[in-house]
């Protein structure tokens, strides 16, 4: 009780402080907040994407190693990522939910919350951003990358649920952090200071990805979205940035800090039926023009492999695609793992056979939707400012139906609200897993993510892409290094599970034990 | 082998009335008497990341409170009417979990209240005994 009284007088002083930021500055808060920004975002960028040119392009090093990571996972077991696909959709169904166990977290519940954190602008302003600069092929390497990236998820929340914390009020928590540590002092004492150096190194990049990716650069998306549909650069909110991130800042805290959960519930409601909608609306006008699909789907297979006026050529071409996929999806990033660790299960690997899923709905679902969309459409062309994002999609859908912008801004306005929900969850767990629980590290995180909100909304995309591209790529590194030593443990658990699977050991429940 | 009866109860007190009858019929047909309360919760919902993590300590509260605020005085009341009473905790879908519990229990009736609520509620949100009279295998008693 006393924290609840204490949470919403945070929320009281929290709402002065930013309702009274526009007054300290009678004009440009906006070129201001820039400004001061922009050098340290940009630097940031630089450190992580650390490149290194092949064929005249480019090539950060952090997405080799995703890549390299995903490609390794899939060949190590044997194509997990199709072949557990069937038993993944059953656990997904429930076939092997006890009813004893009934008012748990499922499958489903697990999989639907680590969706709702991932399907968000990645798959609406990123893609448009792939295509454009890489044309029609970027998509191939999308989905390549998507079909990769599910194997990298096995691995993650796999190990998310087998190293999670259970604590004695019976809440969980996992990811990461917990699987850095504990995993890698498991497999042998030498192991055990670099597994605590990579897990205190996943957290801090992981509070500063759910300030960039999951956070900066879905304000900056949604306001963009939200001045193109109310009239562009001649709409009342074009220089009003700031604004827009205190109306959605104080949102945003009403829910993390005044511990208004309902609206938090009603969202993740929500979400779900806007992301029905948006692809419905895709598939509607890839339908409309189904006699352009022949010709869409040639430009994405030739310009994977041929890519003309397309800086760097094909390897440009694959980067962007690449690039894209993974800051969509997220794997190997680790943040998945956090929303999977709740699940009940008694079988880590059970998870990671849901997880194949994340990727493979987010990216190549979802994500190639939107890309088809904006090459049927002819939106797209490599004259188009990449940095137009959002507004490159929207555009594909009204050529369409017109009206369909406004539903669309709700749509990324949602989406961006239950991203930040997702990410403000998983930067607190890193933030508190570095500085211990107390109400005042709980405090100064949520006031900083909040912050941040202002922050995103009122910078010019530019560098808000890089610097969100920057924090949340940076969680690969501990991420995926830690994770190679821990797949003999992952393959344990798989090989002892799906021999008892094959072996029809393991009991399936309701309806599905009267189908099987 | 002695024959049972199953009765579903919530907290309003149309539930009150079909255990009253519940009650009657045991009573005469010395019959043991399975009362279920089934708390509404379906693996499809979508929930928040906070919510994930306190599940399992939400999930212990409302069984304690449902033990102890429904099930236990229900149970020792009828105990104390001399009837052959066990009380049933599931979560899930009401009309589902009552089927799937009566079959777990070998019952051949089923009692259950009806909320009374209007037709245009009804037919958008369904209830519970509509739905179960439309799924159940055994007959099912609805009391008014």
């Amino acid at each position: 009780m006393q924290k609840k009284i204490m949470g919403h007088r945070l929320a009281l002083a929290l709402m002065l402080l930013i309702v009274s930021l526009p007054t300290m500055a009678d004009e440009g808060i906006d070129a201001r907040i820039n400004e001061t920004i922009k050098p340290f975002a940009d630097a940031v960028a630089g450190f992580i994407f650390f490149s290194f040119p092949v064929a005249g392009v480019q090539i950060p090093f952090v997405l080799v190693w995703l890549i390299f990571a995903a490609t390794l996972f899939t060949f190590y077991f044997r194509f997990i990522n199709f072949r557990a696909f069937r038993h993944g959709f059953e656990l997904v169904r429930g076939d092997y939910n006890d009813p004893l166990a009934a008012g748990e977290v499922t499958h489903f519940q697990a999989l639907a919350t680590a969706l709702s954190g991932t399907v968000g602008l990645g798959n609406i302003a990123g893609v448009a951003v792939a295509v454009s600069l890489g044309g029609p092929g970027a998509t191939f390497w999308m989905i390549l990358a998507g079909l990769l990236g599910m194997s990298s998820k096995f691995v993650e929340c796999t190990l998310g649920v087998k190293y999670r914390n259970e604590y004695t009020d019976g809440t969980v928590s996992g990811g990461p952090m917990y699987y850095l540590s504990k995993g890698l002092a498991e497999r042998s004492e030498k192991l055990k200071f670099l597994g605590k150096v990579l897990a205190v190194l996943f957290a801090i990049f992981c509070v500063g990805g759910s300030f960039g990716g999951g956070n900066m650069f879905q304000a900056n998306q949604s306001f963009m979205q939200v001045v193109s549909v109310t009239g562009g650069e001649s709409s009342w909110l074009a220089d009003k940035g700031w604004l827009f991130g205190v109306v959605v800042a104080a949102l945003v805290g009403l829910v993390v800090i005044g511990g208004i959960q309902g609206i938090a519930r009603v969202t993740s409601k929500i979400v779900p039926l806007m992301a029905v909608i948006y692809v419905s609306a895709g598939l509607l006008i890839i339908f409309m023009n189904v006699s352009e699909v022949p010709a869409a789907l040639s430009a994405i297979i030739s310009g994977a492999f041929s890519a003309e006026g397309v800086a760097g050529g094909v390897v440009g071409v694959l980067f962007q695609g690449f690039k894209r996929a993974a800051f969509s999806n997220e794997a190997g990033i680790g943040s998945a793992a956090i929303a999977h660790s709740a699940v009940k299960t008694n079988r880590p690997v059970t998870e990671g056979f849901v997880a194949l899923y994340e990727p493979f709905i987010d990216t190549v679902v979802v994500c190639t939707i939107t890309a088809l969309v904006i090459i049927i459409t002819g939106t797209w062309n490599p004259s188009v400012d990449p940095s137009q994002g959002v507004a490159l999609t929207s555009a594909a859908f009204e050529s369409s139906i017109s009206w369909f912008p406004w539903v669309l801004t709700v749509a990324v306005v949602l989406f961006a609200f239950s991203t930040m929900i997702s990410w403000s969850y998983y930067g607190l767990k890193a933030w508190t897993y570095l500085f211990g629980e107390s109400l005042i590290t709980d405090a100064v995180y949520k006031l900083l993510f909040l912050f941040f909100i202002v922050v995103g909304s009122s910078m010019q995309l530019g560098s808000v892409i890089d610097f969100s591209d920057a924090m949340i790529f940076a969680m690969a590194f501990p991420n995926v290094l830690g994770v190679y030593f821990l797949l003999p443990v992952v393959k344990k658990e798989l090989d002892e599970y799906w021999s008892d699977y094959k072996a029809g050991k393991l009991k399936k429940f309701g309806k599905a034990a009267n189908r099987a | 082998m002695s024959k049972v009866l199953l009765v579903g109860v919530d907290c309003s007190s149309c539930s009150d009335r079909a255990l009253a009858y519940a009650t009657d019929r045991a009573d005469a047909s010395k019959a043991q008497l399975i009362v279920v309360h089934v708390i509404d919760w379906s693996p499809f919902s979508f929930n928040t990341p906070q919510e994930n993590e306190e599940r399992h300590k939400r999930r212990e509260a409302e069984l304690e409170r449902a033990r102890t605020e429904i099930i236990e005085p229900v149970v020792s009341e009828l105990r104390a009417k001399s009837i052959f009473a066990r009380g049933v905790i599931r979560h899930g879908h009401p009309a589902e979990t009552l089927c799937a519990v009566a079959e777990e229990f070998g019952a051949t009736n089923v009692i259950i209240g009806k909320t009374g609520s209007s037709r245009i509620r009804t037919q958008l949100f369904g209830s519970v005994a509509n739905t179960l009279v439309q799924i159940s295998k055994i007959p099912v008693t609805v009391v008014p």
